[in-house]
């Protein structure tokens, strides 16, 4: 009892510090928490034995549900026999030496074409916002569909299309950078999204900018404040373009879900769910940001022989009376989870970056300290 | 194509399962073998402390520092004895062993009134003060006939242990 009085101390202290960071505590399911705790007289014994903290320790080190969130998968290898090895080396020789230089082409190509049209559109029409609004959308939405044709994206969309309509938001899964791609070739999302160095940064800054799309650093505090005034204004906008977030703040491997910032969910807003899945038939679609950078991730899609995917636009979702955002934001987990058959794993994706903080293991040692004063009054 | 890099032959398997008395299967260590690769993520050939701490299941333990001493530079071999005595096939008298390395961190072979104070701290934190911890411990070893100045053996972990039995189990999952 007295823990949950403690949990409700720790969240006012911390709210101001952590915007958008989850407490995993929140997260777990009540039942792990709330282990049988052992009654009856404190022995010895009792205070001896580390055995299910050491087991717990090993465990950990054998195998994490964290780690293999951002595990990638290695393909399957089927050139394993002599009839089919020269096929897969033809298969080579046609992925890079036809297929890729002829999907740099479409590439450049489309990238003629838009920034041809972009420039005076976004330079000549400025009077006249709600038209060059509109051209500048179609011309995203064209380059985006550049950029799945370069990989043979082979997408599938299931379900109504996005509407544009104020109070609602977006939000999906998150695999790689590629999921905003494709999501951006059928509709003009504004995106919430981490801010990039290099090529992908000056896109960022330059042209996404004028759809609306809001960047953030993860590491700036303030950064945070910003983009949730920014997401406010946004969402109250009737010609603004619809919101998409991807709220594990975080590439994970399409095989789990980890916990979903609740930022999103505490707009007040309708909540679109869309649930991502890649088939990995020909590619890992997962763009595992510590191993590769993303040119070269977008290299290894273009030489692949396609990117295939599904797409589900999902039924919107509202908070249900007396439902806090995190219940909310677990509940619209749980339908993309289902959806894309994907595992929920109570870990923050921020983790991958930073170390969990002391409250975790402070949590344990209270439970423990108290179990053990507890008993010792026990006669 | 297969990795080749992160391949063992017999003769590997084999000395590593000698090391660990036949404690794990061949398939077991290829796993875990295949875990040591993924942890050590620039294949030094051992595990440094901050790769143990990237695991945040590890990092949230309460005796995480206490363990990463024990583990710190560990190579492929040691890392899986250290491992063994989890397995359902370690005999009881190998788990407490462990328990009582735990304890025993200045390795002298037996376990004074501090040392066990000093794991308590880890385990309570700033929830439980320094003389609450001593006053508890007092108290139940006073109970079970030492008293605050008595070292603890390993005869007498195994007899304060050892039944009913201990539960320290952990699947090496095998695919």
């Amino acid at each position: 009892m007295s823990s949950s009085s403690s949990s409700g101390q720790l969240h006012s202290s911390s709210s101001e510090l952590d915007l958008d960071r989850p407490n995993i505590e929140d997260y777990l399911p009540s039942g792990t928490s709330i282990q049988q705790e052992p009654h009856g007289k404190l022995r010895l014994r009792d205070l001896l034995d580390i055995s299910p903290i050491l087991t717990e320790a090993a465990g950990a080190i054998v195998d994490d549900s964290f780690t293999r969130c951002f595990k990638s998968n290695p393909p399957e290898p089927w050139n394993w026999n002599v009839y089919l090895f020269p096929l897969w080396c033809l298969g080579v020789v046609i992925r890079y030496l036809v297929l890729f230089p002829l999907r740099v082409l479409v590439l450049t190509i489309g990238w003629i074409i838009f920034l041809s049209s972009f420039i005076p559109v976004h330079v000549l029409l400025k009077g006249h916002d709600k038209l060059r609004r509109k051209l500048e959308r179609s011309l995203v939405e064209l380059i985006c569909s550049f950029f799945v044709a370069s990989w043979t994206g082979v997408v599938k969309y299931h379900g109504p299309r996005p509407s544009m309509r104020p109070k609602q938001v977006f939000v999906s899964n998150h695999t790689s950078m590629i999921d905003f791609i494709i999501l951006e070739q059928m509709t003009a999302f504004a995106v919430i999204m981490q801010k990039h160095d290099g090529w992908v940064g000056l896109l960022q800054s330059t042209i996404l900018e004028s759809v609306g799309c809001i960047w953030f650093n993860r590491s700036e505090s303030k950064d945070r404040e910003i983009v949730a005034k920014k997401l406010r204004d946004h969402v109250q906008g009737t010609d603004n373009n619809p919101l998409l977030i991807f709220p594990e703040g975080t590439c994970v491997n399409n095989h789990y879900t980890v916990m979903f910032k609740k930022g999103a969910f505490e707009l007040g807003c309708s909540i679109c769910p869309v649930a991502i899945k890649y088939n990995k038939i020909f590619v890992d679609a997962f763009w595992n940001s510590r191993k590769q950078s993303f040119t070269m991730h977008l290299l290894q899609l273009m030489t692949s022989w396609a990117v295939v995917c599904d797409v589900w636009y999902l039924e919107p979702q509202n908070l249900k009376p007396g439902e806090t955002p995190i219940e909310f934001a677990e509940r619209v987990r749980a339908i993309i989870s289902a959806r894309a058959g994907l595992k929920m794993v109570p870990w923050d994706g921020y983790l991958k970056h930073s170390r969990p903080s002391p409250k975790h293991r402070e949590r344990k040692q209270q439970s423990f300290a108290e179990s053990v004063l507890r008993r010792l009054e026990e006669k | 194509m297969g990795s080749a890099s992160s391949m063992l032959t017999q003769y590997d398997i084999e000395e590593v399962q000698e090391h660990c008395n036949q404690i794990f299967s061949q398939q077991e260590i290829v796993s875990l073998y295949q875990r040591f690769c993924q942890l050590d993520r620039n294949a030094k050939g051992f595990i440094s402390a901050d790769e143990f701490l990237s695991v945040p299941e590890f990092a949230m333990n309460p005796l995480s520092q206490r363990l990463l001493k024990m583990v710190d530079g560990l190579n492929f071999k040691d890392f899986v004895a250290f491992l063994s005595a989890f397995s359902a096939k370690a005999s009881m008298q190998q788990k407490i062993e462990f328990i009582f390395k735990v304890y025993d961190s200045d390795g002298n072979g037996k376990v004074s009134f501090m040392d066990i104070v000093e794991v308590l701290r880890d385990l309570s934190g700033s929830f439980m003060s320094d003389e609450q911890r001593e006053n508890v411990l007092c108290q139940v070893l006073q109970e079970a006939g030492y008293s605050r100045e008595s070292y603890l053996m390993l005869d007498d972990f195994i007899k304060i242990l050892g039944s009913p039995a201990l539960k320290m189990e952990v699947e090496v999952p095998v695919d």
